[in-house]
């Protein structure tokens, strides 16, 4: 039995945000499924005694004095947008039909 | 003349650059005419700026005219792996949602290469968002390995180690997340190392997996490599990863290793990876650098990390879960690409059409499977027990180096693949990784030095060098003792 259904996958895309054809859901659908049940190995031996680890180092919040330093321009911050006005990003609407 | 300049050592070209015997006007132009005339065949680079080379290596001459001292590598050419921001300059990562893209800033490790006077000859290709081991998920066409045209160069970072081999460049950064900079090196028989994780600044260099990236340097030799190595290390404000420690004295190492003797030194054989899925011919190279290590003076004997058996599962939970959350920024508001804006269309459906016309079939399984993973329901068996995982790797090598000083490993299990071969079976893709994980997990370093040439194909092989966190210098000694018992590799014939 898969670990993981078509429209499971479909739904993930949607999650993710991307728009995936009918095709790519296919093979996705197969792909992921031989992923999956591949990596659950990790269960054989993460028992409940062992603490996880989410980062090699040992991390700590890192502070610095809060005064104003140089940093990137209105310009420049926004010499990669697809689309500026005014001195902002444009972007599409936002707000639902009902809104 | 131009000959001798595209085979030099960077330690080489700069002596010549430094004592007024070569320009590095002339070095740079000899590897930029090597770039033109065989990059049609390898397309190790997706980005050439012989304009900005060239202006570089004209500064470089003139301190150096002027009497001036300057930085150890300054006027050597490199090849930079296109997932670091260069301000001005195009950097794709590989991917289309990134095309055309010009940063607005310098990473920290092209300003510190750019300071140290070091020629930033263009930007290599690689697998998009650095996610592969072939180069083949590159969305400008897969590089090729100058040993044969026909198999691939290792990936993520396959055009920095394709640029070494070819003779393009002396010198190249790589990134390594699973792997990236040692199985490249490995499958081209160059010299790839990920230093420490923290040890080199992450800052612009676009995030997959940022428990894992790890800038580093990439070299036809292992003193060269070093030489890199201290260029773009060291603490930076910038990356609250980074790790507020001197760097470690990788160069002295490497000179010492130099000398050939490495009495004392205790070596492990770590005896998960060797045997089944691996190929005879890497094993008998793996057992013949045993045997030279031993001449050397090493005390070597087997250690066992049962856990890494799981590294690689482990990975593949850990990365897709990052990258999913990572690559959110890509949403065609900001930089980059976007499509399907035509007026009637609202900011997520932007998106969707974007991330799927931007993104190519790899990364999209990566976030697909790493949203699945961090979904509720599912993230305690998935993404909380490869955490768990990850502190039996951690516990492994923190045994093993209780007893040893590195640990030793063939890079890959197999020698380079045809390009196509394993492009349709993701799983048979993320074996390429295998032996290269477990320090990524455990943030150590690791490194991967030539051990030859497999008896059986003739194409080059890999040895892996790993050591503690913030012991880069002992993997160090130990490559450069052994590349000079073995003899350095040049390049391969194109």
């Amino acid at each position: 039995m898969p670990s993981i259904s078509r429209d499971e996958v479909a739904h993930l895309a949607k999650l993710a945000r991307l728009a995936v054809t009918e095709d790519e859901l296919d093979l996705f659908a197969g792909q992921l499924d031989v992923i999956l049940q591949s990596v659950a190995t990790v269960g054989d031996i993460a028992t409940a005694d062992i603490p996880p680890t989410s980062h090699a180092v040992p991390l700590t919040n890192v502070f610095r004095e809060d005064v104003v330093r140089p940093s990137l321009g209105q310009q420049q911050a926004l010499s990669g947008a697809p689309e500026a006005e005014d001195g902002r990003f444009r972007v599409p609407r936002i707000l639902g039909e009902e809104a | 003349m131009t000959n001798d300049l595209i085979h030099a050592t960077a330690a080489e070209l700069a002596a010549k650059i430094h004592s007024g015997e070569v320009s590095s006007v002339e070095v740079t132009q000899a590897h930029l005419d090597r770039i033109a005339e065989t990059d049609g065949k390898v397309h190790a680079f997706l980005h050439v700026d012989a304009e900005g080379a060239l202006a570089q290596a004209r500064k470089v001459d003139e301190a150096v005219k002027a009497g001036e001292t300057v930085s150890p590598l300054a006027g050597v050419p490199l090849a930079l792996k296109d997932v670091m921001t260069t301000e001005g300059v195009p950097t794709t990562v590989g991917s289309k949602i990134l095309e055309g893209w010009l940063p607005p800033y310098d990473a920290t490790v092209t300003r510190k290469l750019k300071e140290a006077g070091v020629v930033i000859l263009g930007k290599t290709n690689m697998d998009e968002f650095a996610m592969g081991s072939s180069t083949e998920n590159s969305a400008y066409g897969p590089t090729h390995n100058p040993w044969d045209l026909d198999r691939i160069p290792g990936g993520s970072g396959g055009g920095s180690s394709a640029a070494l081999a070819a003779l393009q460049a002396p010198l190249a950064i790589g990134t390594d997340t699973g792997g990236s900079i040692r199985q490249p090196g490995a499958v081209t028989g160059t010299v790839g190392v990920k230093p420490t994780y923290g040890g080199v600044s992450r800052y612009g260099l676009v995030a997959f997996s940022s428990s894992l990236d790890q800038a580093g340097p990439c070299a036809r030799t292992v003193l060269d490599a070093a030489l890199l190595h201290e260029v773009i290390a060291g603490y930076d404000e910038m990356d609250s990863t980074s790790i507020n420690e001197p760097v470690p004295p990788v160069v002295a190492a490497a000179r010492e290793g130099l000398t050939g003797d490495l009495s004392g030194v205790r070596i492990g054989v770590v005896t998960q990876f060797q045997g089944e899925g691996y190929q005879p011919g890497v094993l008998r190279s793996f057992q013949a650098a045993v045997s030279q290590l031993k001449e050397l003076g090493a005390e070597i004997a087997d250690v066992s990390c049962p856990s890494f058996d799981y590294a690689l599962p482990a990975y593949y939970l850990i990365a897709p879960s990052e990258c999913s959350s990572n690559l959110a920024r890509f949403d065609a508001m900001r930089y980059g690409l976007r499509v399907g804006d035509d007026g009637t269309r609202s900011t997520e459906e932007v998106m969707s059409l974007t991330r799927e016309a931007g993104f190519g079939p790899e990364v999209k399984r990566r976030i697909m499977i790493g949203t699945y993973a961090l979904s509720s329901g599912y993230y305690d068996a998935y993404y909380g027990s490869a955490q768990k995982v990850r502190t039996l790797i951690t516990r492994d090598f923190q045994k093993a180096f209780a007893t040893f000083d590195v640990l030793i490993s063939p890079t890959t299990p197999t020698t380079a693949f045809k390009i196509g071969e394993r492009a349709d079976d993701p799983m048979a893709m993320y074996k390429a990784d295998l032996c290269t994980i477990p320090a990524n997990l455990a943030g150590t370093p690791a490194m991967s030095v030539p051990s030859g040439l497999s008896d059986e194909d003739g194409l080059p092989v890999g040895l892996q060098i790993m050591a503690p966190a913030l012991q880069d210098h002992r993997m160090y000694r130990v490559a450069a003792a052994y590349e000079a018992a073995r003899g350095a590799f040049g390049g391969a014939s194109l």
